[in-house]
């Protein structure tokens, strides 16, 4: 009621000339750069009956996020995926994303499809793989139906080993191969001979020597690893330099003391040395566990789970669980390898997403420096991602710090409410894979989900909870 | 041949994108051009132009579209123009930071007490909502909010105990601050409630430059006053300044309001011992005890004297009453002898009060005046841009706005217009308003004096153009460069729409036609 006798404190919303005149007359105002809602009518229409939700979402929200912050993601050990992965059969082939039909996955989804069968024995080469395939024997799931995740095309198949991290605070488990390193590998949709070997010797000696060397060691907590690495210039999403130079520190004297040869040890830490990522499929399952945590928590538009399979990009709400939201993937805008080109490459694939998901990875971009040319852009846009990606998130994390941020917590909690309303599209940083099926990589970009699936998942939330 | 680039999920407000459009059509190789985001609007445009496709019906209001049409067009030549128009408008300088909601700018600003809002008025009213969730005072300048949606904000403000100024609002002052489209007025004693934009600009900007000032200026939107909203703004307002221990005077300005709000504005005035003048354009207080204006300027002379604590004793004040300087009498038969042809007199305004009350007070002299939006409506001028007999047309009217910058802000529509009717055999006297202070052109009169001047350099006839300077000594523009600006090209220049009207309708007499 005292408007008259305080000092006039202005938000510009709109035309910015009305900002520049509100300043040249010296008042203490300041501008927003206002974006219409997602979708424009429609969202509105969905926001304005959101408005009429009775049920508590800022206190579910508050509920969703804390779990996923309160987590502790623990590395517990190693096992195959047949005999842990919760739901594994036989004859099935886990991938990246939501469901999809073999008919509608892309080249190197197929691809990697094609060379987990044939290194499973199923089939011996590529003919005999779609001969399988079509005869309707094998057996489809996305990763995230079985409490995993999978980088790129995500294929895991019966045999394949499996790091099992725990999230120690809920006693949630979560899922997901190893790393098989860069070039031709079937994360890409590659499934030449040298795959098949590089997979096998993974499965032979890389595995056996790991999985002892964790028995040995103990538990290695990796909300602390990724912490760290945050704070030494890794995302852990699409750098995990830092990281795996961490877990290398943990693991190798734990691998001197197993009861292998001198050559399987030695391969075995040179293996992790050579390839940056080998900590990627660790990050990516300590973000699963701690986004498992918030699942199914009542009126709660937080989401769980971003993921895409190559041709569609699905996401959960901790509110809506078991639901879907899939739009289409969209192209990657990013640098090439050398003799590559936009028209090679395919949209958009992987499970990584979850890292984002789960307050890191592209979120944390102002951290990570060291990346954004090869993400394509500059280190002050970098900075830019990290602050807006605070507008659409609901908290700043406890535990993963940016140092150039004063130390601020990273962007933690995405609400689909949030994207919505302000029309920010949370940004992801991420590989690109080749569009036909067994090239493999061929440059790393970045790019944002589809808008329809915030809008969708917004509108069902409403509809789900609306009485 | 229809050139196209679609930039999805890039939104650049409407005023922006079309002035960048202007400049993009510019360009000799360019035939038709839209740049603009993807709303239904723009599409109908494409179709009415012919450049629409399929994959352009598919966008949505957070797409940046840029089709052209013409021959031979490098789009990526007009992607980089079009992008260098964008980074000057949007770029923050140094040390200055944008927010990209409101939400983060309530965290940034603390102890944020005011939201001007300017976007789309389809969100508008969404955003305001927040705003008032937020605990801040809302100047709604968009116009096209639902009047439901008007309804429940402002009832939702009163229960919180803010303001919502508009929609549709141009004008506000608050503890000295000119919003939007406001002048630089000084600080003092009189309080303004208005559901006028111009209205108050014009009686706020006379006040000052009689050496008086304002204490607040509150802006309602005109809708504020019909039936549907019932005045819940103009009464909350009445009673915000009666309450206000600044305030002395309380100046009321609107178009006729409804009765009941009538009704009640003089209640609340009635159980105040604060003194008061009410002016509601072509309308009347039947009330002996309530003071009223007669023009905008007639209620801010007599606040002006209120304020001074001088007697009221005249019915109607004129600037003219303390300016002896400007020979009236001379002046008019000077002009009306040098119009060899044309009877009428055409008005071209930017300020849609000041339109209305030049239409008042010509009609009571001089007869019917034809307008698209006339006092009576058997002189509805059929086709907007074509002027019958004595015609006045606000050209911030929304049929000619579409697509377009405030006549305020641009004056490419009023400029062509001017010169239109100076060719014209019929006219005799062209009128328009020159609206000075924040918001608007910084530098009106140098636009008009331009037309001015090409008209008479195209035609062998002089007809007679004078022009009310609406703005204070102090506003941004420099009054009295701008009066010469006028004076140069041989405009003559009137301190106030009423006086402007009295000296038309004289010459208009002295002609004789």
């Amino acid at each position: 009621m005292s408007l008259f006798k305080e000092e006039l404190k202005i938000v510009n919303i709109g035309l910015k000339s009305f900002y520049e005149d509100l300043k040249k007359q010296g008042a203490n105002v300041v501008h927003v750069d206002w974006k219409p809602p997602l979708g424009g009518s429609k969202a509105l229409k969905i926001l304005n009956d959101f408005n009429k939700l009775t049920i508590d979402v800022e206190k579910a929200n508050k509920e969703a996020v804390e779990r996923i912050m309160n987590s502790q993601p623990t590395l517990v050990g190693m096992g195959i995926a047949r005999d842990v992965v919760p739901g594994m059969k036989d004859n099935m082939v886990l991938h990246a994303g939501p469901p999809i039909t073999w008919d509608r996955m892309c080249g190197p989804l197929k691809g990697a499809v094609i060379g987990g069968l044939i290194y499973e024995g199923k089939a011996k080469d590529e003919k005999e793989a779609i001969e399988l395939i079509e005869s309707g024997e094998i057996e489809f799931d996305p990763w995230h139906h079985h409490d995993g995740v999978g980088p790129m095309a995500g294929v895991a198949t019966p045999s394949m080993p499996v790091f099992i991290i725990e999230n120690k605070t809920y006693g949630i488990k979560a899922y997901c191969t190893m790393n098989e390193g860069l070039g031709k590998v079937l994360r890409y949709g590659a499934n030449g001979p040298d795959v098949i070997k590089k997979l096998k010797w993974m499965e032979e000696t890389l595995y056996p020597v790991l999985k002892e060397a964790i028995e040995l060691k103990g538990e290695i907590n990796l909300k602390n690893l990724i912490a760290q690495a945050v704070q030494m210039g890794d995302e852990c999403h699409n750098r995990n330099r830092a990281a795996t130079s961490l877990f290398i520190r943990e693991i190798a004297p734990a691998i001197l003391d197993t009861n292998f040869s001198n050559k399987e040890k030695k391969e075995v830490i040179e293996f992790i040395n050579s390839n940056d990522h080998f900590f990627l499929n660790l990050s990516m399952p300590a973000a699963k566990s701690a986004t498992l945590a918030a699942e199914g928590i009542k009126g709660s538009t937080i989401v769980t789970v971003m993921a895409r399979n190559g041709t569609d990009f699905g996401i959960r709400l901790a509110g809506l669980p078991g639901q879907w939201f899939v739009g289409p993937a969209q192209e990657v805008e990013g640098l090439y390898f050398p003799g590559f080109t936009k028209e090679d490459a395919n949209p958009d694939i992987g499970d990584s997403t979850i890292t984002e998901t789960g307050g890191f990875g592209g979120f944390a971009m102002a951290g990570a420096p060291a990346i954004v040319k090869f993400v394509g852009g500059t280190v002050q846009e970098a900075i830019e991602t990290t602050l807006k990606m605070y507008e659409i998130t609901d908290a700043e994390n406890n535990t993963y710090k940016i140092p150039f941020l004063n130390f601020r917590g990273t962007p933690t909690g995405l609400n689909v409410k949030k994207v919505v309303e302000k029309g920010i599209l949370p940004r992801i940083n991420t590989g690109i894979a080749h569009k036909e099926p067994g090239i493999g990589q061929v440059g790393a970009g970045l790019t944002y989900p589809p808008m329809n699936i915030f809008i969708d998942a917004l509108e069902a939330f409403v509809k789900e909870y609306l009485d | 041949m229809v050139y196209k680039m679609i930039k999805p999920n890039s939104y650049y407000d409407s005023v922006t994108l079309m002035l960048i459009t202007e400049d993009i059509k510019k360009r000799d190789d360019v035939e038709e051009a839209l740049v603009g985001m993807g709303t239904d609007t723009n599409k109908e445009f494409l179709k009415e132009l012919n450049m629409m496709d399929e994959e352009l019906e598919k966008t949505t209001p957070n797409d940046l579209l840029i089709v052209i049409k013409g021959e031979n067009i490098d789009m990526n030549e007009i992607e980089k123009e079009v992008e260098k128009l964008l980074k000057a408008e949007t770029e923050e300088e140094e040390g200055e930071k944008f927010y990209p909601s409101l939400e983060s700018a309530v965290k940034r600003l603390d102890g944020a007490n005011m939201a001007v809002i300017s976007i789309a008025g389809e969100y508008a009213g969404f955003e305001t909502r927040k705003a008032l969730d937020y605990g801040l005072n809302v100047m709604l300048f968009s116009d096209n909010v639902p009047l439901e949606t008007e309804i429940e904000l402002k009832k939702y403000a009163l229960e919180k105990g803010l303001l919502v100024m508009g929609p549709d609002c141009g004008t506000a002052i608050i503890n000295g601050v000119p919003m939007a489209f406001s002048n630089v007025v000084k600080r003092g004693k009189i309080g303004i409630v208005a559901a006028s934009g111009t209205g108050a600009q014009e009686v706020s900007s006379i006040i000052s430059n009689l050496g008086c000032g304002i204490s607040q200026l509150i802006g309602t939107g005109g809708r504020d006053v019909k039936k549907d909203v019932g005045g819940l703004m103009f009464l909350e307002g009445i009673k915000r300044l009666i309450e206000d221990e600044e305030t002395e005077i309380i100046v009321l300005v609107s178009k006729p309001p409804y009765p009941d709000v009538v009704k009640k504005s003089v209640e609340l005035l009635k159980n105040t011992d604060k003194k008061h003048v009410v002016h509601f354009v072509n309308g009347v207080v039947e009330d002996p005890t309530i003071t009223v204006g007669y023009t905008l300027e007639d209620a801010a002379i007599k606040a002006a004297l209120l304020c001074q604590e001088k007697p009221i004793d005249k019915n109607e004040y004129t600037y003219f009453d303390f300016l002896e300087s400007f020979d009236f009498d001379k002046k008019v038969k000077e002009e009306a002898s040098k119009i060899k042809e044309g009877k009428y007199i055409r008005g071209l305004y930017s300020g849609g009060t000041l339109a209305d009350e030049t239409m008042v007070l010509l009609s009571k002299e001089i007869g019917p005046i034809y307008s698209p939006k006339p006092l009576n409506p058997d002189y509805l001028l059929e086709n907007i841009n074509e002027s019958k007999e004595h015609t006045v047309v606000d050209m911030g009217e929304d049929e000619f706005t579409v697509g377009r910058p405030h006549p305020m802000i641009d004056f490419t529509m009023r400029k062509s217009r001017l010169i239109k009717e100076y060719l014209d055999k019929e006219t005799a006297i062209i009128m328009v308003d020159v609206v000075l202070g924040w918001g608007s052109h910084m530098d009106p009169a140098g636009e008009i004096a331009e037309a001015v001047k090409t008209a008479r350099e195209t035609s062998d006839r002089y007809r007679c153009v004078i022009a009310n300077i609406c703005g204070t000594y102090e506003d941004p523009q420099k009054y009295y460069e701008q009066k010469k600006k006028l004076e140069d090209v041989g405009v003559i220049v009137f301190p106030s729409n009423a006086s402007a009207v009295k000296f038309a309708v004289n010459v208009w007499k002295e002609l004789g036609r």
